[in-house]
């Protein structure tokens, strides 16, 4: 084997769940840009169009995960990152906690957008 | 077949004159993946307009200014549409997504790339597939310009 070049700790849960994440994010990343610049074009999106894309379920539930998903590693990358850069101690609590509460408002958030979006609330 | 050599300390960016291929990966890799999370924290406060729009907040607005409103003059549209709207007929917003595409389409190669890493495909050619994840963002983000510039240029 030669040697590891990896930010993160092998083995432990966040690392096994930042693959898992990844390999789900780089399908849904690409359907994403795909559909909202070439099937759709971004210049062209309407409130009415959003709301008959997120109306069907399939959609809505692949939509909630990619926030999900892209949350998770976005903030998991970047906590890493901190930690590879040197944080420790009482600093590295205190980033951790504060980037939990920004990633599950976050999430909070996009699900009660998720939500409008797909006419379940304000109907 | 085993081997290991001390590539020094990369966290320490003031070497970087001396950083080979894998190491401006990892690099790469982290600076697109700030971008990505940034954006996303962006992304949903921009479409967060959809909580207004879908409790009947409206504005009006000059439908000449909006490309996804149609008809002339004072129009009374949606928060969520002239929000959007408004964002897309300004030319720095589409060269900042053409930007975001590039880093985006990067971070998902290179992370193809490091899946493979991580399972121990292709070891030996880590510095070429790295190379090759540049090379196919350049020719993806050019061919995705006229798309992404459309009534702005193009």
């Amino acid at each position: 084997m030669a040697e590891r070049y990896s930010s993160f700790a092998p083995g432990g849960t966040a690392w096994l769940l930042q693959r898992i994440t990844a390999a789900f994010l780089v399908v849904v990343l690409a359907f994403h840009f795909f559909q909202l610049h070439f099937v759709n074009h971004a210049a062209e999106v309407t409130f009415a169009g959003t709301e008959v894309r997120m109306s069907n379920l399939g959609y809505f539930l692949t939509m909630v995960l990619f926030l999900i998903a892209g949350a998770f590693h976005g903030i998991n990358g970047v906590y890493n990152a901190l930690v590879n850069q040197g944080l420790e101690g009482t600093p590295k609590k205190v980033v951790l906690a504060v980037l939990t509460i920004a990633g599950v408002g976050l999430v909070v958030q996009g699900i009660w957008v998720a939500l409008a979006m797909s006419g379940m609330i304000y109907q | 077949m085993s081997q290991s050599y001390n590539r020094g300390l990369i966290e320490d960016f003031g070497r970087w004159k001396e950083f080979s291929a894998g190491m401006w990966a990892w690099i790469f890799h982290k600076f697109t993946g700030w971008m990505l999370i940034g954006y996303l924290f962006t992304h949903i406060a921009v479409l967060s307009t959809a909580i207004g729009a879908a409790q009947g907040e409206t504005v009006e607005v000059f439908a000449e200014d909006l490309p996804n409103v149609e008809g002339t003059g004072l129009t009374e549209v949606d928060i969520y549409t002239a929000t959007l709207g408004g964002l897309e007929g300004l030319f720095i917003v589409r060269l900042l997504e053409v930007g975001l595409l590039a880093v985006a389409v990067f971070h998902i190669l290179n992370g193809l790339r490091l899946l493979m890493v991580d399972l121990g495909i292709g070891l030996e050619a880590q510095d070429k597939s790295f190379y090759a994840s540049l090379i196919l963002t350049g020719i993806i983000t050019v061919a995705s310009v006229p798309t992404f510039m459309m009534g702005v240029g193009f």
